[in-house]
């Protein structure tokens, strides 16, 4: 079998005083959409953040695309979307558009389709700071599809948008995964678990389990992968 | 580093200039009506107007520089956009060069404004020329530009920002001779104001704007001005950071 996209072994990450990641290890296998879950500062953001390189004060070992986390050789293969919407509110969506596909050498075409993707269009000379909040985070997601990287690291890109074009991007996703990209995509809305071919659940800062959705449900004998993912919680309490 | 981005860069950069017309006209013409006021303040003491407007004329760029760019790299801290450009192929130096560029073709715009309302408009002297005090105003632009990079590192918020100016702009502008000459400082303050890059900005600007030949004094004070820029660009660089916690 092919190397897998990402490869973490005992990672543990510490912020202050607190460790904020503990032991985690996992693997994420290329051309595959796997989905982060787990509640609000259960360590998603951080473990991200470690994937990218951008994460200070990390340990164990992090490996992406067959290259050390934070290799400069891999900052143009991989798109990161934080949570926060990271884009210019003082420009408009077509300025944020243009500026970084001048930065990723990405052609000039991509910006009108990846308008369309995120359900932009018509917004394209509305400055950033005027739109919604779920509009700029399409903004942002667009930005990281640029360049149409090998890896997407998501941070809960689905947040607060209307659920026929959360599902319009869950295709999108879906698609992107077939012609080969590997996503990661981090959310605490268990519906979306479904949607993953691979799921990493995590409480705590640890990682509770590497499973699929199918597997989940035979697992714990629960249909709703909600309920399966608090079944885990409550077995490991046991 | 890469030509392309630093150009993106310095584009993005007058973008938000252009979006922000507030800002932009505030710079373009506060400067201006500041001289324009001084002239009618110094109206009886047409020498001390040519002592300290001309020379002024020549600092305004260091000080819009180093309010705008603290605040514009604290806005790109704390939105996130430099933690995803530290995530691109985009080497520090290109966001530095573009910042840089923009702001450097700001200045010179600015300085063109001042030194022709001063040099022309008001009567002030410039026996070297004109240009002579523009281009020193851009290379102090610049180093505004740097010192003000630098400190946006040790601010959180706007407001925090802002009170770098009269924390480190004016003590400078107390220090650098412009008001007082140096040697009738109290001994200290004439010893700190040595270590003041300002100083030698002003040293630069007094001695364009005077009668007396140029002479090896203002290479020296050219040169110390340079050399503080590329301090605080390098030290501006090291707080640039890819990794944070």
């Amino acid at each position: 079998m092919a190397e897998p996209a990402i490869e973490v072994s005992d990672l543990g990450v510490t912020r202050g005083e607190r460790q904020v990641v503990t032991g985690l290890s996992l693997s994420v296998a290329r051309g595959s959409v796997t989905g982060l879950l787990g509640p609000s500062g259960c360590g998603k953001s951080t473990l991200m953040r470690s994937i990218v390189g951008v994460q200070a004060r990390v340990t164990g070992t992090v490996r992406v695309l067959g290259r050390a986390a934070g290799d400069a050789e891999l900052r143009p293969r991989i798109g990161y979307v934080t949570q926060a919407p990271s884009v210019y509110v003082d420009l408009s969506v077509s300025e944020n558009l243009r500026y970084f596909a001048r930065l990723l050498s990405a052609p000039g075409e991509r910006i009108g389709e990846l308008i369309e993707t995120v359900g932009l269009r018509g917004l394209e000379q509305h400055l950033v700071g005027a739109l919604s909040g779920g509009e700029r985070a399409r903004v942002s997601l667009a930005t990281a599809m640029l360049n149409s990287p090998e890896l997407l690291i998501l941070d809960e890109p689905t947040v607060g948008l209307d659920p026929v074009l959360r599902e319009e991007l869950w295709r999108t996703f879906r698609e992107l995964a077939d012609d080969g990209t590997t996503l990661l995509i981090s959310s605490h809305v268990m519906d979306e678990a479904a949607e993953c071919d691979a799921l990493l659940l995590m409480r705590n800062g640890t990682l509770l389990a590497q499973t699929t959705p199918q597997e989940l449900r035979e697992l714990t004998g629960e249909h709703d992968l909600g309920r399966a993912f608090l079944a885990i919680i409550r077995g490991r309490a046991a | 580093m890469s030509a392309a981005a630093t150009g993106a860069t310095a584009q993005r950069v007058l973008w938000q200039v252009r979006r922000d017309r507030r800002t932009a006209a505030l710079i373009l013409a506060v400067p201006v009506l500041l001289l324009v006021l001084m002239r009618y303040v110094f109206d009886g003491e047409p020498q001390a107007f040519q002592k300290i407007g001309a020379p002024l004329c020549g600092l305004f760029p260091f000080i819009l520089m180093f309010l705008v760019t603290s605040i514009t790299m604290l806005r790109e801290r704390t939105t996130g956009t430099l933690e995803r450009l530290m995530t691109m192929p985009l080497s520090k130096l290109d966001l530095l060069g573009g910042y840089g560029i923009a702001f450097g073709l700001l200045a010179a715009l600015q300085a063109t404004l001042v030194c022709a309302t001063g040099f022309i408009a008001l009567g002030l002297h410039a026996p070297h020329g004109a240009w002579l005090v523009g281009v020193l105003a851009v290379g102090n632009a610049v180093l505004g530009m740097a010192l003000g990079l630098l400190v946006s590192a040790f601010a959180e918020t706007e407001f925090q920002a802002v009170q770098f100016m009269p924390a480190i702009v004016f003590p400078q502008m107390l220090l650098c001779g412009l008001f007082v000459a140096r040697d009738s400082m109290a001994p200290v303050l004439y010893d700190i104001s040595w270590a003041l890059p300002l100083t030698y900005a002003y040293d630069a600007l007094a001695r364009a704007t005077s009668p007396a030949p140029l002479g090896a004094a203002l290479v020296a004070d050219v040169a110390v001005v340079v050399g503080a820029t590329l301090a605080c660009l390098a030290g501006g660089a090291l707080t640039l950071r890819r990794a944070t916690a």
